[in-house]
């Protein structure tokens, strides 16, 4: 526990706290970038663009040696894997553009065969350099084990610039992924934007290889934003819950890891943005399965209230148990179906409101009115109370209700 | 594509005209537009004209090409040829001009945004990339909001719509831009009648203003009371004019072919006679 304290405030050594700190800054450059590319349901996009990196990382390697250079200068690898994560994009888009294939078959196709190419070259650098290689496997899955001051200031600044992007072009992505054909017919190139989201998806990509690897940095980038999704009804305020989720799931993953022995931080990072999910999923206000459970019931309530209270009306007997039982606890009704004082008041009211109904439904033919008589709509939601006098007066007087 | 669709009554297509002399008091001119998915044509060798001012239905079978023809003359889906002119410029120079109102059905109304948002959409080119969009931008959208009737939604989330709300909201968005031609896709497709005559009351005022009104349409028991033009199509051009001369059972019977049948032709028929 003291060493999880410890880690949470930054107080367990120099590599733990840079770990913390950059995982906390990809997380949220990766919710946040991740945002529109889900809402605008390309999200595994983002997943072949990762495994498309993997050449580029093998492929830089070999040519930084070739020149007589260290093959792992972090910088030219990064390069490298930017380079062929892009061609990989290219290739998806040409084949679902330009091709019959759907864009989940040029998906499936360029993450299998970038990745498969990848593994090769990966296979063939540790058979001829043993030695120099070391480390490049780590990519897949990322590792913190030494890592410097300068991986974490790539991360900030290559975060920093897909956040502000985001940020900038959020009108034009938001019209692209709500609309694309609007956003068309008002000039924005739709193409480009596609390709600038899936850009900024890259980027946080490229940056977060060395930590969080290419295997799993996709669900750092989906998982914020589908999380966000239950807690605001704004793609505007999403993308920065989704870029606090995920800061919060970087910086909270890589503290666990840092406080139990042998932890990798990548996985731990996406399981804690998994049980912010879970979390979301379940206990979020609106959106959340509780929420909507609870909102089933109360609405399940009120049919068979007012079945119950109009069946009281006409008189005629209540044959649900479930209806009883509800008149019978909330006192209108005995447990027999007899009505109580109470119970006849309010089926008066609703009878009488039924009545008014079919007034209305007479004197306003207008469909946006009247088309809100479903039963359970207050008629004085729809109608002013002049309307209702109204009503009232052309129903005549009122008519005593006989007891039942 | 059927053979009903290559009568006598086509003519004047296949000529292009020089950009220079592109009629301004035409809305909308098309010459020659094809279209295309795969290697088969959706709209073919298609002209229209539209007039600068008034209300014109697109009005065919379904499959005759007619959201297609919008969605070309827009530039939002390539065309194979053809030209297309909006005031007399080329739909590059001219898209401060127009207005879209895409399908309802075409998007995912569970997404994140809300009625004012939406309607904030269509101010988007005017604001641009850091333009707040706060006071009059506000006022300006409430007022669209307002128009169509929708003013006490606007902080609704759009999922919570029925469809004829979110097909105001949407002609809301596009009188947010402001233009002088509106380009519409079935505003009327699945709408409840006090949405129809909200929506069709929107247009007619824009007409009033002097605004060109083109709409895809698929009720032909309205088109002689909303509008005042006609373009038949099926993937070619059938017949173009003013209502009263254009929409004749002769022309739907072209347009439809044994599609429609014989006694819903009459009945049109007589409206025609009874007015």
């Amino acid at each position: 526990m003291n060493l999880f304290l410890d880690a949470l405030f930054l107080q367990a050594g120099y590599n733990a706290a840079l770990v913390a700190i950059g995982a906390g800054l990809l997380g949220f450059a990766a919710g946040a970038s991740g945002t529109f590319p889900f809402l605008r349901k390309r999200a595994l996009i983002s997943d072949a663009v990762a495994h498309a990196t993997l050449p580029g990382v093998g492929l830089a390697f070999v040519i930084m040696v070739a020149l007589g250079g260290d093959g792992r200068s972090l910088v030219g690898l990064l390069a490298g894997s930017a380079a062929t994560a892009w061609i990989g994009l290219l290739v998806i888009e040409w084949i679902a553009r330009r091709t019959r294939l759907a864009e989940d078959a040029a998906i499936g196709a360029v993450l299998g065969v970038f990745f498969g190419v990848g593994i090769v070259l990966l296979t063939v650098i540790q058979s001829m350099s043993a030695g120099r290689q070391a480390g490049l496997e780590s990519f897949l899955l990322g590792s913190t084990a030494g890592m410097l001051l300068q991986d974490a200031v790539v991360i900030a600044i290559g975060g920093s610039l897909a956040v502000f992007t985001t940020w900038l072009m959020r009108r034009p992505m938001t019209l692209v992924a709500f609309d694309s054909d609007y956003a068309a017919s008002m000039g924005y190139d739709v193409r480009r934007v596609d390709l600038l989201m899936m850009a900024l998806v890259m980027s946080v990509t490229v940056v977060g290889l060395k930590l969080v690897g290419l295997i799993l940095i996709v669900a750092m980038l989906i998982i914020p934003a589908v999380a966000a999704r239950f807690w605001t009804d704004r793609s505007s305020r999403m993308i920065w819950i989704a870029g606090g989720i995920g800061g919060a799931s970087g910086y909270l993953g890589a503290v666990f890891s840092a406080s139990a022995p042998a932890m990798p931080t990548g996985p731990i990072i996406v399981l804690v943005a998994a049980a912010i999910f879970i979390f979301s999923l379940l206990f979020a206000p609106e959106r959340g399965v509780l929420a909507a459970i609870v909102r089933h019931r109360r609405f399940q309530v009120r049919v068979h209230r007012l079945q119950g209270l109009l069946a009281l009306a006409a008189e005629h007997p209540i044959r649900e148990a479930y209806t009883l039982r509800l008149l019978a606890r909330e006192g209108l009704a005995r447990p027999d179906g007899v009505p109580t004082n109470a119970g006849r008041a309010q089926a008066a009211k609703i009878a009488r409101d039924e009545r008014r109904w079919d007034v209305a439904r007479e004197v306003y033919q207008d469909a946006g009115l009247t088309g809100r008589y479903d039963g359970l709509t207050p008629i004085e939601d729809v109608f002013t109370s002049d309307e209702i006098a109204d009503f009232d007066h052309r129903l005549g007087p009122p008519v005593a209700v006989e007891s039942g | 594509m059927s053979r009903m669709a290559q009568p006598t009554i086509a003519t004047d297509h296949g000529h292009s005209i020089d950009p220079a002399r592109a009629p301004r008091d035409t809305a909308l001119a098309i010459h020659g537009l094809t279209v295309s998915y795969g290697e088969k044509p959706a709209v073919f060798s298609v002209d229209a004209a539209f007039k600068a001012k008034g209300m014109s239905a697109i009005v065919g079978p379904n499959g005759a090409g007619k959201s297609t023809l919008l969605k070309a003359a827009l530039g939002v889906i390539p065309r194979l040829s053809g030209e297309v002119y909006v005031f007399g410029e080329t739909i590059r120079d001219a898209r401060a001009r127009v207005a879209y109102v895409p399908q309802s059905a075409s998007v995912d109304w569970d997404f994140p945004t809300t009625v004012m948002d939406v309607v904030q959409m269509g101010l988007y080119r005017k604001v641009g990339l850091l333009g707040r969009l706060s006071g009059p931008v506000r006022a300006q959208a409430r007022e669209c909001l307002d128009r169509v009737g929708m003013a006490d939604f606007a902080n609704r989330q759009i999922g919570q719509l029925s469809g004829g709300q979110q097909q105001r909201v949407f002609l809301a968005r596009a009188l947010a831009q402001d233009a002088d031609l509106y380009l519409l896709d079935e505003p009327f497709a699945g709408v409840d009648a006090a949405t129809e005559r909200a929506i069709i009351g929107v247009l007619k005022s824009l007409k009033d203003e002097g605004k060109a009104v083109v709409a895809v349409h698929h009720d032909l028991a309205t088109v002689r009371d909303y509008f005042d033009h006609v373009f038949l199509i099926n993937v070619r051009r059938i017949a173009e004019g003013p209502v009263e001369t254009t929409f004749t059972t002769e022309h739907l019977q072209a347009t439809y072919g044994g599609r429609l049948a014989a006694t819903h032709l009459d009945e049109l028929a007589v409206a025609d006679g009874a007015r």
